[in-house]
């Protein structure tokens, strides 16, 4: 399917995926400015999370395409799509329990990815610096000895959002940040996330429409795989298709 | 478990401990036993730490990186006959096998009616090329298995099973081609090595220390990669692949790695029982083999290092003095020990060590410590009942 090159960071068109016949992504195209905030919303299995694993590779798409500053993602392995420059937070956690949490943020330092780089390593004031300032941001600065198994549910969020930050990646995608966070964590989320996002493009995944609003550009809601509405978060709220899949329940 | 790094400070490549188990360990391999063992149960000794060398390449590659090679017996003997075909040729110059009737190769090939020294037999009269073949063999396999398998993501139990078959298909290749390989009889006979005879007991002295001064390169190549990010890779990858995927790392390349160098360790373990026992067959080839040296390495706790050697010694010790009295039982203990220590010890004799020994070290340590530096001994307490508090937690 040829597909036309533009201005946007990320240009996802005509994307489809199919399981067994099953369309969990449906000729879904939408585009991502510079320094934008999308928020991807809808019911469960809308395939919300499967338009992340696409992005990232994880999942390959069955047509379509996606390019990021012009560049086709969906030909690239995955770690070849992250040296692009594209991050990704996993829904549940994802962080090294067996690893102290500055362990876990150094894997992230974006240096020694290969096999020999990994042996030669060096532990440089370079690193430990910028272990230091993301361990700051993500309020675990006490922690840094500490093995991340140990940490709370809400401090694990961070960790993994504090090893992309490590990564410093221009597009940065999150699935539910929040989720499953004590109202205070979410709260410190959402200043982190404010902080974070102002010098690169997000994607997220949220439920929380309060939360959506706060720090939306733009909100894409999907439905069975297709793109029901987007807009502003004003715009979207009150498009009568979404209340009715959406948030009429 | 793992060691805890401080903020400000570098990762030191032999911590404080980790001198210390690696001084005992040398204490014991290189003074106490040969001074209190005559050169018989010493040889024995000896045999067993070639053993050590597959437990070790499987502390990094099953303990580490979470691949379960149930077919490390394939390295074993790609080294063990590398050696042993090495040997025999220098065993069977025309005059020693003048009664043949082809003279100048190796007795079984003549018992089976083979006339020639076949084409992949010829390079082994060269002893350089013998060692470049027992360090270069297995990674070349090694590879090759590590890039069909874990660039296509097989993994975990599909792995083992693959690499248990590897070693089924390696013996039965070795017992079918009798005439080119020895067939289920091995490689016997070896007599000399460079003219200098391998059977004496001066010999078996000088192979034990060789063996020990191997084992323990193999010791410090793996405490530096546990120490490395690599080696902190690893442990990632064990836990959360995907996660290390997303950070922009090509898993597989690590696997394959980690692979490979266990493959390597193997494969000069083969070598040096050739040298030390004085034959090799498929015996140390096939499944049973290749389970045991996963037992090795379970018993002496997988993710220690210097474990893997302790655990060898202790299961093989038990297994000769056990199998003299009950043979027939002997397969059965090894399987019970086997549940025994995944049920009760999942960190083996290592996991005991650190678990109930060491924080009474500690304590007594600190004790003698605060005695002399009443006031410096602070700051070091808190660090070590953190530490102790992480251990608890595991």
């Amino acid at each position: 399917m040829a597909s036309s090159n533009t201005d946007f960071l990320l240009s996802v068109e005509n994307l489809t995926v199919s399981f067994d016949g099953f369309k969990a992504v449906n000729d879904l195209s939408f585009y991502v400015d510079e320094h934008e905030i999308r928020v991807i919303i809808g019911p469960n299995g809308a395939g919300k999370t499967t338009v992340l694993d696409l992005i990232c590779g994880r999942t390959k798409a069955t047509e379509g395409s996606i390019k990021f500053r012009n560049r086709e993602m969906t030909t690239l392995r995955e770690h070849e799509i992250v040296k692009s420059g594209i991050g990704r937070k996993f829904q549940t956690p994802s962080i090294y329990s067996d690893l102290t949490v500055f362990e876990n943020l150094e894997i992230s330092f974006p240096r020694g990815r290969s096999v020999w780089g990994a042996l030669a390593f060096k532990r440089d004031e370079e690193v430990i610096n910028k272990v230091n300032e993301v361990a700051q941001m993500i309020f675990l600065s006490d922690q840094l000895d500490r093995q991340a198994e140990l940490l709370s549910h809400g401090q694990k969020q961070w960790l993994e959002i504090g090893m992309l930050l490590m990564q410093d990646p221009e597009l940065l995608m999150l699935d539910e940040p929040v989720a499953g966070m004590s109202v205070g964590e979410r709260q410190q989320t959402a200043e982190l996330l404010k902080r974070i996002i102002k010098d690169r493009s997000v994607i997220v995944i949220e439920h929380d429409m309060q939360f959506v609003a706060q720090i939306a550009d733009k909100v894409t809601v999907l439905h069975q795989g297709k793109i029901i509405a987007e807009g502003s978060a004003e715009k979207v709220k009150n498009d009568p298709k979404v209340i009715e899949v959406y948030l009429g329940h | 478990m793992f060691p805890l790094f401080s903020r400000a400070g570098k990762a030191s490549l032999f911590p404080k401990k980790d001198v210390y188990s690696y001084l005992i360990l040398a204490a014991i391999l290189l003074v106490v036993l040969p001074l209190s063992m005559d050169i018989f149960r010493l040889n024995l000794i000896g045999k067993y730490l070639t053993f050590a060398f597959v437990a070790l390449g499987l502390v990094l590659c099953w303990g580490y990186g979470g691949i379960l090679s149930l077919g490390q017996g394939v390295f074993f003997g790609l080294g063990g006959y590398a050696m042993a075909m090495f040997l025999k040729l220098e065993a069977s110059n025309p005059e020693n096998t003048k009664i043949q009737s082809t003279p100048g190769i190796p007795d079984f090939m003549d018992w089976n009616q083979i006339t020639e020294l076949p084409f992949f037999w010829q390079p082994f009269h060269s002893f350089t090329f013998t060692i470049i073949a027992i360090l270069l063999l297995p990674t070349i396999f090694g590879y090759i298995v590590g890039v069909a398998m874990f660039k296509r993501r097989v993994g975990g139990v599909y792995f083992a099973i693959i690499t248990q078959a590897l070693s089924a298909i390696l013996t039965i290749l070795i017992i079918g081609q009798q005439g080119y390989t020895g067939g289920v009889n091995g490689i016997t006979d070896l007599r000399t090595l460079h003219g200098w005879d391998i059977r004496t007991d001066f010999a078996k002295y000088v192979f034990y220390f060789v063996c020990v001064a191997g084992l323990f390169a193999c010791l410090f190549i793996s405490q530096f990669i546990r120490k490395s990010k690599l080696g902190r890779l690893l442990v990632a990858m064990r836990d959360k692949e995907d996660r290390v995927r997303f950070s922009g790392y090509d898993v597989s390349n690590f696997k394959i790695f980690i692979f490979c160098v266990a493959a390597v360790f193997a494969s000069i373990g083969g070598a040096l029982f050739t040298l030390q026992v004085g034959f090799m067959s498929p015996t140390l080839v096939g499944i049973v083999p290749s389970i045991e040296m996963v037992i090795f390495c379970a018993v002496g706790g997988r993710l220690s290092i210097i474990g893997a050697v302790y655990g060898t010694l202790v299961v093989n010790a038990a297994k000769t003095s056990f199998s003299e009295s009950f043979p027939e039982l002997w397969l059965f203990a090894m399987g019970g020990l086997f549940i025994a220590v995944v049920m009760a010890f999942p960190n083996g004799l290592a996991g005991v060590y650190q678990t109930y020994v060491e924080p009474k070290i500690d304590a007594f340590l600190a004790k003698k410590k605060l005695k002399i530096q009443p006031d410096k001994s602070s700051g070091t307490d808190t660090e070590k009942s953190l530490n102790g508090g992480i251990a608890h937690g595991q």
